[in-house]
């Protein structure tokens, strides 16, 4: 299958402040966005993609000269490939607080021309779904024909079809969830502590003491990773394979497989991603809670969607596990709203919305045919 | 379904504009029809990839579900229909089944396949396990783990507390009402909770 081919960043400025959850202001700010294929003249065909935790606004395509840099869902969006790049006009934004382009903590406050660092102001998957409102307003895009995501990317999904129920026709949230639970903040914390207690952090000024928290980092992305895997799936991959075939009785160095392969997605992780980023991204994903202005209950939150729903949960992930995106299903129920919910028995835990399993793309691409034909 | 005359007949039972969750929707057909033609809103729910596949290619609305685990994610009476068609005979948990269906729905439909037909009967008598179009497997081989009969079904709705609205048969796409226990390969019931 084809790709979208090569593409390049767009940046759109906004002077208008950006008015937070938590009652601060992101005085101005500057959103990185890609866009694939063509806007009809009815303005109709447009998909949003939400990216999760660690990705960006590069969904698909390619940049010229630069080797092995596909978007990080160019398997799911490009000319002939489930989400149809001939037939939709798809837009990836960066979210502000991010380290890819958009505002975040690592460019220049404008109150004091250093970077932003610990005093960027805390932003929640609300605030980034108003920003990209904005954005789509800019645009010349009232209504969405859907908007997309996997993960915290469902959970902007989910808080499009809240905030701007008109403004979009169609929802699809893969391996998502309505909140994180106890243990998933417990996850988050504990990334959030590495990062944070590493002597390098300087309570988040790292860039002006000319340090960077590389070991927090790591250690954060390696408890995360572990998490996005399942069981088996890293049973399969590494077993108890020593990395030299047999044990060398050392407490310190690496000994089993799995332990190389998490080091080197650690160090690979810390020489992209800022710590600031991490700590606001897990904070956006700790407090998403759409049900907590309804005393918990989610079908009252789910009162205010219009939109048609899909929902795509793996059954071997454990950390937004099936059983999560069965409370949205029954909250879209209880309000009677249009929802397909496809339970795909995927052997790789939270990752398997980035893979392409046939199952999966197949649900996908035969909705967004059906979009198709509507949007037409 | 075993065909689309059993269908038409079935759906002939689900008034208009009904509020509809089909348990074992298939490929989404009858759903499809009953929008199409009555006016219904609704859901499938399905266990099969390839039918929940099927039912989004059609636009109907299909939750993944094992039916085994029951339909706590859906409220008392939230449904005007409940639909069960040549599903029945393939849960463990029958009788909880049925109980869900009455509670979720202000009425429900089931269509199995019926073990007394006399061409049923003959084969047993003859001393092999049927095999025919509407029980077309074998017994080592059968989905079938519920093997019953259109009056047992009448039994256990006394015995569940279920009124029954309609009660028929069918064989070869027409409705039997005389004598269906003997008569009919399909039986089918309309029912609310008492």
């Amino acid at each position: 299958m084809q790709s979208v081919g090569q593409v390049e960043a767009k940046f759109e400025h906004f002077s208008q402040p950006l008015l937070l959850r938590s009652g601060a202001t992101l005085p101005d700010y500057t959103l990185a966005y890609e866009t694939y294929g063509q806007l009809n003249a009815r303005r109709s065909n447009a998909v949003l993609v939400c990216h999760a935790l660690n990705a960006s606004h590069h969904v698909a395509g390619s940049y010229a000269g630069l080797a092995r840099s596909e978007g990080w869902w160019d398997n799911l969006v490009g000319p002939g490939k489930p989400l149809d790049t001939n037939r939709f006009f798809v837009i990836g934004v960066n979210n502000p607080g991010s380290c890819f382009g958009s505002t975040g903590p690592m460019q220049p406050n404008p109150a004091t021309g250093r970077p932003w660092g610990a005093d960027f102001p805390v932003v929640t998957v609300e605030d980034w779904v108003d920003a990209q409102a904005r954005l789509m307003d800019r645009l010349g895009i009232d209504t969405l024909a859907a908007v997309l995501g996997g993960s915290l990317g469902g959970m902007q999904a989910l808080s499009w079809a809240l905030r701007f129920p008109e403004r979009l026709r169609h929802c699809i949230a893969v391996a998502t969830a309505p909140n994180l639970s106890a243990q998933n903040i417990a996850f988050n914390e504990v990334a959030r502590r590495a990062i944070i207690t590493d002597p390098d952090f300087h309570g988040g000024h790292y860039l002006a003491h000319g340090t960077l928290p590389g070991r927090g980092l790591r250690v954060a992305r390696m408890i995360g990773h572990i998490t996005y895997l399942s069981d088996d799936a890293m049973e399969a991959k590494f077993g108890r394979e020593f990395k030299s075939g047999a044990p060398g009785y050392s407490t310190q160095d690496i000994e089993f497989q799995i332990e190389g392969y998490l080091r080197h997605q650690g160090d690979k992780f810390s020489e992209y991603f800022d710590a600031n980023t991490y700590l606001l991204i897990t904070r956006a994903l700790d407090y998403f809670d759409p049900a907590r202005e309804f005393a918990g209950n989610l079908s009252a939150a789910f009162a205010a969607a219009r939109c048609k729903f899909q929902l795509v949960s793996f059954t071997t992930d454990w950390r937004f596990s099936p059983a999560r995106s069965r409370e949205i299903v029954k909250a879209l129920l209880d309000n009677r709203l249009d929802v397909s919910y496809a339970e795909i028995a995927a052997p790789h835990g939270h990752d398997a919305f980035l893979l392409d399993d046939p199952r999966y793309h197949g649900v996908l691409r035969a909705f967004f045919d059906n979009i198709a034909g509507e949007s037409a | 379904m075993s065909d689309r005359s059993d269908m038409e007949l079935i759906a002939a039972l689900v008034p208009e504009g009904s509020r509809v969750l089909d348990l074992g929707c298939g490929n989404g057909e009858l759903l499809t029809h009953l929008q199409a033609t009555r006016r219904c809103t609704g859901y499938g729910i399905e266990i099969l990839d390839q039918n929940v596949l099927a039912c989004t290619r059609r636009g109907v609305n299909v939750i993944q579900l094992n039916l085994e685990e029951g339909l706590a994610i859906f409220e008392d009476q939230s449904f005007d229909v409940v639909l069960q068609l040549d599903t029945l005979q393939h849960l463990r948990n029958t009788e909880s089944m049925l109980r869900e269906t009455a509670r979720v729905g202000r009425c429900g439909i089931v269509s199995f396949p019926n073990f007394a037909h006399w061409r049923n009967r003959v084969s047993i008598a003859l001393g092999r396990m049927p095999v025919t179009k509407v029980l077309p497997y074998q017994w080592y081989d059968t989905p079938n783990i519920r093997v019953g009969t259109y009056a047992d079904f009448e039994a256990l709705a006394r015995k569940g507390s279920l009124r029954i609205l309609d009660a028929f048969g069918i064989q070869e796409g027409s409705v039997v009402r005389h004598l269906p226990n003997l008569r009919a390969s399909v039986a089918v019931f309309k029912f609310e909770r008492q």
